[in-house]
């Protein structure tokens, strides 16, 4: 599901941009519904529109986690660490997901399709443990039902030939 | 005719409710005119998702784990059929002349719904139905019929505490913003929900936003405020989505924008979409985030009521505090007194999680004890296991032991504990969670968390860490117990804002209370739960295993031996403990003991 937020586009935000303080972090979250990531075009571009010095955006992207300096894969996985989960047995789906898409937390697939990370609560609990797949949320998993899960997704992805991410002009 | 609703919070979403909506719409539409299909929020009996509910006239029958095709059964025996519904699938039976009857009728019973009062009631995309509800009367009336300081005052009566886990008076917070002169002023609501293991607050922006919103407008009012900010977690789609469809909704009907109503008011607001920081729960630093910038705590004073956002005169208060504002304008303060205890009165929203069978939504009175919460709501623990701990307040709060379940949970009594009341969260733990392993766990979230800047905050919840990480894998020293207890003083006497100054707060509560299992991993390198895999032997159930050798081939060590169609065996002279063969196992052969 897309929120009206992230449909106005990137550069219709920066366009209407007017002096208005606090549009930073809305910005970037916006750059980052639009190309999957925050590139260094953007940042470069939102410092000459908003004059904040580019030292000052980075600080604020390094901050928060949700901000992304390389590009995110297709389908961003996201599994809940949080309390419920994790005395759930959220571990074990991490390392599921870690072994079945071999990477790392943090990291995303060589062929551009998965980003994985761990999230601190999806506000779920009581279906833990639980992981989001874009903005879909999967509860009571096992690790079975997980791989199924991702199964699944793999077999939708054979069946669309779209890119993975959409190309940025560097 | 007919009303056919369907839980569709994130909760029911995640469990499968659109594909049972679709169904149903489907059906409904073969044969129009029989029944209406709406959609809901989180009705509470997250545990039983998907749930679909049909409504006739006032007889209520709610049914749970609904998949398509019990559906389709649902649609011809209870709505074109007249079918009395049985069985246990019935969760619930609410009729007018009968007792509430179904499977879960407890879990109800024990609730006071003032928070959650449309939650699962009523669509939660539609003013209509919120207004049908009572909706806005309460704006309708402060706007209307009371002046700002009648507003504050009916509010400080009531005694409402902030719900965001500090539990302030909120007429007495309200009191400080109205009272300094400013050009500008601001309402902001705390939708950024950080404590793991709690979801109250995105229930409720989920099931009922336009009560939170009406909250805010009445508080704008109140303190005489004319822009106002919702910062909600980017994990929170749904709400998000909902929230602005409400704002729109609200604007169209008049309710934001300018003259209010008729009453000359101007009050409007947007929504913040959060980045991912639990430290942007506190408030400075949530005003830190609003105004672009890195979330990091100010010190205070000033306080937001004098200086906030933009250096203005700023109320922040939580979701379900703002909720409670219409219901105690509407029924008055004596009213929402008649709930709770004489210290903290009303209701508290809790959110079930973990070992718990019924893991869900609750609403209670305060004073509730624990017990009840765990067991009569929450239908005590799964698969039969043992209750050992319930942890609340999240990475803040602590761990209370079972022996002490008899505690009634409001402002007083749970810090009395050495948790804290927190924002309601209650994460339930059996014999089989290890607590050295779970301070162990809250200490990597706040190690992760700290913004850095003190120094204490910092540095010392990382050697604290470093300290558990150790004990978890047998390498502890009988000091480390003591090294744990001075920093824990050290950091809370050091620490600028609210997530330093508690975050020792699981180490202490657990060493207060489960010192031994602390000492049985130091001196005899076991863990007594089961819970560090470090410090336990992996071994096949012989009786569910089924010879596939997934395990076998998991294994980065070749510890696991076994033919095709034959049970496996792990040789623990070779096992690293590494916890792969668990993972690759689709029947749960591999135990840890
Ligand atoms: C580290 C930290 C995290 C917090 N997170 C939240 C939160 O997620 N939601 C919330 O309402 N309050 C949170 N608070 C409390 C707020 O600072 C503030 O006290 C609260 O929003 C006030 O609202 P209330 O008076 O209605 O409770 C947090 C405080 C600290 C120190
Ligand atoms: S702890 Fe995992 S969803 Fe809340």
């Amino acid at each position: 599901m897309k929120t009206a937020t992230s449909q106005s586009s990137f550069n219709y935000r920066l366009w209407r941009y007017d002096g208005a303080p606090g549009e930073l972090i809305p910005l970037l979250q916006s750059a980052q519904d639009h190309f999957g990531y925050v590139p260094r075009r953007a940042i470069s571009h939102i410092s000459g529109v908003t004059g904040i010095p580019e030292s000052d955006i980075y600080g604020v992207i390094t901050f928060y986690s949700q901000f992304r300096l390389q590009p995110m894969g297709k389908y961003v996985i996201r599994a809940c660490a949080g309390t419920a989960c994790h005395v759930s047995g959220a571990r074990m789906i991490i390392e599921t997901i870690e072994d079945e898409l071999g990477i790392e937390v943090g990291d995303t697939s060589e062929d551009g399709l998965f980003t994985f990370n761990t999230v601190a609560c999806i506000g779920c609990c009581s279906l833990a443990p639980v992981i989001m797949i874009n903005d879909d949320t999967h509860g009571r998993l096992t690790p079975a039902s997980l791989r199924k899960l991702l199964k699944g997704y793999r077999r939708k992805i054979g069946e669309s030939t779209e890119t993975a991410v959409e190309a940025v002009g560097e | 005719m007919k009303k056919i609703i369907v839980g569709m919070g994130t909760c029911g979403l995640s469990a499968g409710a659109r594909a049972v909506y679709d169904r149903l719409e489907e059906l409904a539409a073969e044969t129009p005119g029989v029944c209406e299909l709406t959609r809901t929020g989180c009705i509470g009996m997250c545990y039983r998702e998907p749930l679909v509910e049909v409504r006739d006239g006032e007889d209520r029958v709610i049914f749970g784990e609904v998949d398509p095709d019990a559906a389709r059964t649902i649609f011809r025996d209870h709505v074109l059929g007249n079918e009395p519904a049985s069985g246990s699938s019935v969760v619930l039976s609410i009729s007018p002349d009968s007792e509430i009857g179904g499977a879960e009728a407890e879990f109800i019973r024990l609730q006071e719904r003032i928070v959650l009062r449309n939650c699962g009631n009523i669509d939660p995309e539609s003013i209509e139905d919120y207004e049908a509800a009572g909706g806005y009367q309460g704006l309708r009336k402060s706007l209307l019929d009371m002046t700002p300081g009648e507003i504050i005052q009916e509010i400080k009566d009531s005694g409402l505490r902030g719900r965001g886990g500090g539990g302030f008076p909120t007429g007495l917070k309200w009191s400080f913003t109205a009272g300094y002169d400013s050009d500008k002023k601001y309402v902001i609501c705390n939708a950024d929900e950080g404590d793991p293991g709690a979801f109250m607050d995105r229930s409720i922006l989920e099931g009922d936003p336009h009560s939170v919103l009406e909250g805010m407008i009445i508080c704008a009012r109140a303190i005489g405020a004319s822009f106002g900010y919702i910062y909600c977690r980017a994990e929170y789609p749904l709400a998000i989505y909902r929230l602005e469809i409400a704002l729109a909704a609200a604007r169209k009907k008049g309710y934001l924008g300018e003259d209010i109503l008729g009453s000359g008011f101007d009050f409007d607001m947007k929504i913040k979409q959060g980045a991912g920081a639990f430290v942007c729960g506190e408030e400075t630093a949530l005003i830190a985030s609003i105004e672009g910038q890195r979330g990091m705590p100010r010190i205070r004073p000033p306080f937001p009521a004098e200086k906030g956002l933009w250096r203005k005169p700023t109320n922040n208060n939580n979701v379900e505090t703002y909720s409670n504002i219409p219901w105690i304008v509407i029924n008055r303060a004596s009213a929402y007194k008649a709930f709770g205890t004489e210290k903290s009165p009303g209701t508290k929203v809790f959110a079930l999680a973990g070992k718990v069978v019924h893991g869900g939504l609750a609403e209670v009175s305060m004073g509730t004890t624990i017990e009840d919460l765990v067991f009569r709501i929450g239908g005590g623990i799964k698969e039969g296991r043992e209750f050992k701990a319930v942890q609340m307040g999240g990475p803040s709060g602590g761990c209370i032991p079972a022996s002490l379940k008899h505690t009634p949970v409001d402002f007083e009594s749970i810090p009395a504990t050495g948790a804290i009341m927190g924002s309601g969260g209650m994460v339930v733990m059996d014999e089989t969670t290890c607590m050295v392993e779970i301070a162990r766990f809250f200490l990597d979230f706040t190690q992760s968390e700290s913004c850095g800047k003190c120094t204490f905050c910092r540095i010392g919840t990382l050697r604290m860490l470093e300290i558990l990480e150790r004990i978890t894998r047998g390498e502890g020293i009988p000091e480390d117990i003591a090294k744990l207890e001075k920093l824990s003083v050290q950091i809370k006497e050091a620490s600028l804002c609210g997530l330093g100054q508690t975050a020792p707060n699981p180490v202490q509560t657990t060493l207060k209370y489960y010192l031994d299992e602390y000492m049985a991993h130091i001196d005899d390198q076991k863990c007594p739960a089961g819970g560090c895999l470090a410090l336990v032997e992996f071994s096949i159930d012989a009786s569910k295993c089924i010879g596939c050798t997934l395990c076998a081939k998991a294994c980065p060590v070749d510890a696991i031996e076994g033919k095709v169609k034959e049970v496996h065996t792990i040789d623990t002279n070779i096992c690293v403990k590494c916890g792969k063969c668990i993972s690759s196992c689709n029947f749960g052969a591999v135990i840890t003991r």
